[in-house]
């Protein structure tokens, strides 16, 4: 495989879109969103159980999409359960720093934990959009929005 | 003709040379991530010819002036170019004059000139406009605006699994509220060519008029638009190896004749006083305003290209592509064909069980394949089928067997990425 190629599809991303995680609904919960991908077709429903002390108790999705979409999904909720919201905020920020270039060549991989394996999406401009649906749907969602995000 | 593109105008119609046709396109000498292009995107667009390029050059470099209105040599030089494409046009659809051959910017403002001119002119509340599941946008949204606006109502006529349009499903759609019928002659998303014969005479039995969008038939099917019988047709310059910007809109003119203009502006005119304005004779009554002369030009170019080669023998080539393709993904684990017609242009829509469109995408790129993934325009027909996108690989005149295995070793790589 070529080597721009590998670095956008590392294994990570690979096995969490082979097999994402909380990948399923939450039945009663406190804050819900939809994205849409209107250039590809992508949608998603980020849905999450937040607590009195604005503690994100657990956090799913669902929906269809590319290996890139998928695994950022995927690794978001798992990042981001037991995380506080001003917390999942932060991550947000340094996540879509990353993917837009914005961090330079050398972003500090300790604080971007797993996330760090999205750094070859700032290679394809055109990937960057699959890659933060997720979140984009994610911060909708705890602001209660309840208009569909549409990235494009 | 300008004698440094002539080498493909002498293509031996009995014999199909491919390498010599791809000779005559200079793009394809491309290397894409250090890989030969394999351009398999000729639905979206088709390359351009270099007589095609130095014909639109040689607009520009000696001839550029303002048409219609000068009395100067240039601008006599350019009316004369731009008018020999429009009769250049008509003889390719075989129209029965050049004033029913309208320019446009493409396909898409071909249809909203009809939906918005002739539409609002005969169609009232309650009426009906038929068009069917695999429409591309272009020809849905602009009848939903018309729809909209009149209180209207659009039926759509259902395709089965095959993507092919259920013929007794559009009889039982015609009643007598229906004033308007407008379909895809070839799906861009499919392939599926349609039987717009039998859909125009059955609708001529009820007087009703008949819109072909043919943007992805007229590089494949040869068209003629007098034993169609169709009442307007619409192309794009792109898609038939000529440049973007430019398309046609064919109106039969007793049509056109009654149709109300679609723009107003300079050239659509005769007389002008502030207190009325004289229409312009036909075609100039639907051109308001400088056209795309360069690429009207281009447009009259790739005809005369196409015809040296022949739309038969590129069609058979492309089938021939078609066939061999579609024979060597079926193999592939996981691999779902979305347009499985009987008759079909060349045209390859497919889906993998467990691979996004987006990844194959991406990874044929870095192999040097251009293919289109998404919804391609067909969000209905996408629903329709059940899946949110698919990948199109779709085959031009100058594409080859070699080609086509890139394609699928590339997606064999893919399966073991991904498998």
């Amino acid at each position: 495989m070529d080597q721009e190629l590998r670095e956008l599809y590392q294994q990570v991303i690979l096995d969490h879109n082979k097999s994402p995680r909380n990948f399923r609904l939450i039945d009663h919960p406190t804050n819900h969103a939809e994205g849409y991908n209107p250039l590809c077709g992508d949608n998603i429903n980020v849905f999450l159980s937040v607590n009195d002390k604005d503690i994100i108790e657990d956090i799913s999705f669902q929906g269809s999409g590319c290996a890139i979409s998928k695994a950022s999904a995927s690794l978001m909720t798992s990042l981001l359960k037991g995380k506080s919201v001003i917390e999942a905020e932060k991550i947000f920020n340094k996540f879509h720093e990353l993917v837009t270039d914005k961090l330079g060549d050398n972003p500090d991989i300790d604080e971007l934990g797993k996330l760090a394996v999205f750094g070859g999406v700032r290679e394809f401009p055109a990937r960057v959009k699959c890659a933060s649906l997720a979140w984009h749907t994610m911060i909708n969602a705890l602001h209660n929005k309840n208009e569909k995000v549409v990235t494009e | 003709m300008d004698s440094k593109a002539d080498s493909a105008l002498v293509v031996d119609k009995k014999i199909y040379d491919v390498q010599k046709i791809r000779n005559d396109f200079p793009i394809l000498k491309l290397l894409v991530h250090g890989k030969p292009l394999v351009y398999l995107d000729n639905a979206a667009t088709t390359q351009k010819p270099q007589y095609v390029i130095d014909k639109t050059n040689n607009y520009y470099e000696k001839m550029n002036a303002n048409i219609h209105r000068g009395v100067h040599a240039l601008s006599q030089e350019a009316t004369e170019a731009f008018e020999s494409s429009r009769i250049i046009i008509k003889n390719f659809i075989n129209a029965l004059g050049k004033n029913e051959i309208i320019f446009t910017r493409g396909t898409t403002e071909s249809i909203n000139l009809v939906a918005s001119s002739f539409g609002r002119a005969n169609v009232k509340e309650g009426d009906e406009i038929i068009i069917s599941t695999m429409e591309h946008h272009s020809n849905i949204v602009p009848w939903q605006m018309l729809c909209a606006e009149k209180n209207a109502k659009l039926r759509v006529i259902p395709v089965n699994d095959e993507g092919e349009i259920i013929f007794e499903e559009f009889e039982k759609l015609i009643n007598e509220k229906t004033k308007f019928v407008s379909v895809v002659y070839a799906s861009n998303s499919l392939g599926t060519v349609n039987p717009v014969k039998k859909i125009i005479d059955l609708a001529h039995s009820y007087n009703i008029p008949v819109m072909l969008d043919a943007a992805q038939a007229i590089n494949h099917l040869k068209i003629d638009v007098q034993q169609l019988d169709c009442d307007f047709l619409a192309f794009s310059g792109h898609k038939l190896y000529g440049p973007t910007g430019i398309g046609i809109l064919y109106g039969k003119v007793n049509h056109l004749e009654a149709m109300p203009p679609y723009q107003g502006g300079g050239d659509m005119i005769s007389k002008v006083t502030f207190e009325e304005t004289t229409y312009n004779e036909l075609p100039h009554k639907f051109e308001a305003g400088t056209p795309d002369i360069a690429g009207a030009i281009g447009l009259g170019a790739a005809i005369e290209y196409i015809e040296k080669i022949g739309l038969e023998n590129i069609a058979y080539h492309e089938n021939l592509l078609l066939e061999y393709a579609t024979r060597a993904v079926s193999d592939l684990q996981g691999l779902r064909i979305i347009g499985t017609a009987k008759e079909k242009i060349g045209v390859l829509s497919f889906h993998f069980e467990n691979v996004h469109p987006h990844d194959v995408g991406t990874f044929l790129d870095f192999e040097g394949v251009a293919i289109r993934t998404g919804h391609h325009c067909t969000q209905p027909l996408m629903r329709r089928f059940g899946v949110p996108a698919t990948s199109r690989a779709s085959f031009g005149m100058y594409n080859t067997i070699e080609e086509v295995d890139v394609l699928v070793n590339g997606l064999k790589k893919i399966l073991e990425v991904f498998g």
